[in-house]
């Protein structure tokens, strides 16, 4: 329901008109709510990897496991959606932005981590040392996105000069659609891991019996 | 206890490079050939490379120096020794010793490499105090993330591969900071222009080292 919501009142409604920006500011409701699930998701994913190693628990690194992987398809998709967004209002989908850097790298941070658990055969082994891992890299993927960007010049929004959204143009007819777009692109990542994690543990199951 | 632990260990891993001097010298080798091809590749005159130039290919041969070098610490222990010091000494002890050890020879590494680079291809660093901090507090850096990640890798099968592909995004973050702060030195700016940064740095130290001192003892178990 909010999706839908988001969808048509970010296509529908009025915005602002703004030099440069003009129509491509319906981005927002898409591109920046990938971040926030991107963040929450791993997020989660670690919570769980801390779980998984105080319990030994198979549960617990399915579930990890599951939340890195929608948290990397919002990683993906936040890319792609704010190249889109880039082409119209910088002039070229890459434009050597430190936070577009950060993403990219944050991003193969992730897949090193697919690349790991494929590379374990034994499955406790497997579990432990793809949580040791992603616990790991969680604080270097914080100071990545939120640290080092801080401290350059960046063409985002609220970073070298450049006033944040809030100052001028997330005016409050555009609040109405953001954040509901938020929780409703979250939701959509949890309801879609959560099936995943229901399929995995159904799995686990019928290979116990058999 | 544990510190009494610590210097026992690290007395043991610097007998035992001593001991087996090639490990040591090839590194000191590889470090020194990789200066010299770019030295050769770059093709310059002394005095004609640029100092953002010198920076970048000075802290990429010291990064791929420091994944060599601490490649070596776990991949190429055998297990049955790593099974002795599991009944006798305690992970956490362990691990630090590791990193302590590392981090030495990381510093030892980087500054012969910078001796080298300053030979070779001129020196353009004005603040060299500066130069020197910021290369300690990076060799230590280094060999905190990547100890830990060897001891991730060496787990795995193809664990050269992986040491490469797990170690390089996490070390990027560390990697651009230095540049940046060596980049401020070499340009001899203020010192205050740096003071945030290097903060930072040790800051990052200190986040990824307690993150590898309570890792440590699961990875251990195995």
């Amino acid at each position: 329901m909010l999706l839908f919501y988001t969808v048509i009142g970010g296509f529908l409604l009025q915005v602002p008109r703004l030099p440069i920006l003009n129509e491509s500011i319906r981005n927002l409701y898409f591109h920046v709510p990938m971040w926030f699930g991107m963040i929450i998701m791993l997020g989660t994913s670690v919570f769980f990897s801390i779980r998984y190693l105080s319990t030994n628990d198979f549960r617990f690194d399915r579930q990890s496991v599951e939340f890195a992987n929608t948290g990397i398809v919002f990683g993906v998709l936040g890319i792609l959606t704010g190249m889109i967004w880039a082409a119209f209002t910088w002039g070229a989908p890459w434009s050597n932005d430190p936070k577009q850097n950060a993403a990219a790298i944050g991003l193969l941070i992730y897949f090193a981590f697919l690349v790991l658990r494929n590379s374990l055969d034994d499955e406790q082994l497997r579990a432990r040392i793809s949580a040791i891992y992603n616990i790991f890299a969680f604080p270097v993927l914080v100071t990545l996105l939120f640290i080092l960007p801080r401290m350059t010049d960046s063409l985002h929004p609220g970073a070298g000069g450049n006033p944040g959204f809030n100052a001028y143009d997330l005016d409050n007819k555009m609040r109405m659609i953001f954040y509901p777009a938020v929780i409703g692109w979250t939701l959509l990542g949890v309801w879609f891991t959560s099936l995943r994690i229901r399929i995995k543990n159904l799995e686990a199951t019928t290979e116990d019996i058999i | 206890m544990i510190a009494n632990e610590i210097k026992i260990l690290l007395l043991k891993e610097i007998k035992l490079e001593w001991r087996q001097k090639f490990a040591l010298n090839g590194i000191v080798l590889y470090l020194a050939s990789t200066i010299f091809t770019v030295y050769l590749s770059v093709n310059v005159k002394i005095g004609v490379l640029a100092p953002q130039t010198w920076n970048a290919l000075f802290w990429i041969i010291i990064l791929f120096t420091a994944v060599n070098a601490m490649a070596k610490s776990f991949i190429l222990e055998n297990s049955g020794r790593m099974l002795y010091y599991y009944s006798i000494s305690r992970p956490q002890s362990f691990i630090l010793a590791k990193i302590i050890y590392n981090g030495g020879l990381m510093i030892l590494l980087s500054s012969l490499g910078y001796l080298i680079f300053a030979i070779i291809l001129n020196n353009p660093v004005k603040d060299i105090l500066l130069f020197f901090l910021n290369v300690s507090l990076a060799s230590i850096a280094f060999a905190t993330t990547l100890t830990m990640i060897s001891a991730i890798a060496a787990k795995a099968n193809n664990s050269h591969t992986l040491m490469t592909i797990l170690s390089l995004p996490v070390i990027i973050p560390i990697l651009l900071m230095v540049i940046r702060i060596s980049g401020n030195a070499i340009a001899g700016m203020a010192r205050s222009a740096s003071s945030g940064d290097l903060l930072t740095l040790a800051a990052l130290i200190v986040m990824i080292g307690t993150a590898a001192y309570i890792l440590f003892p699961y990875l251990w178990r195995s």
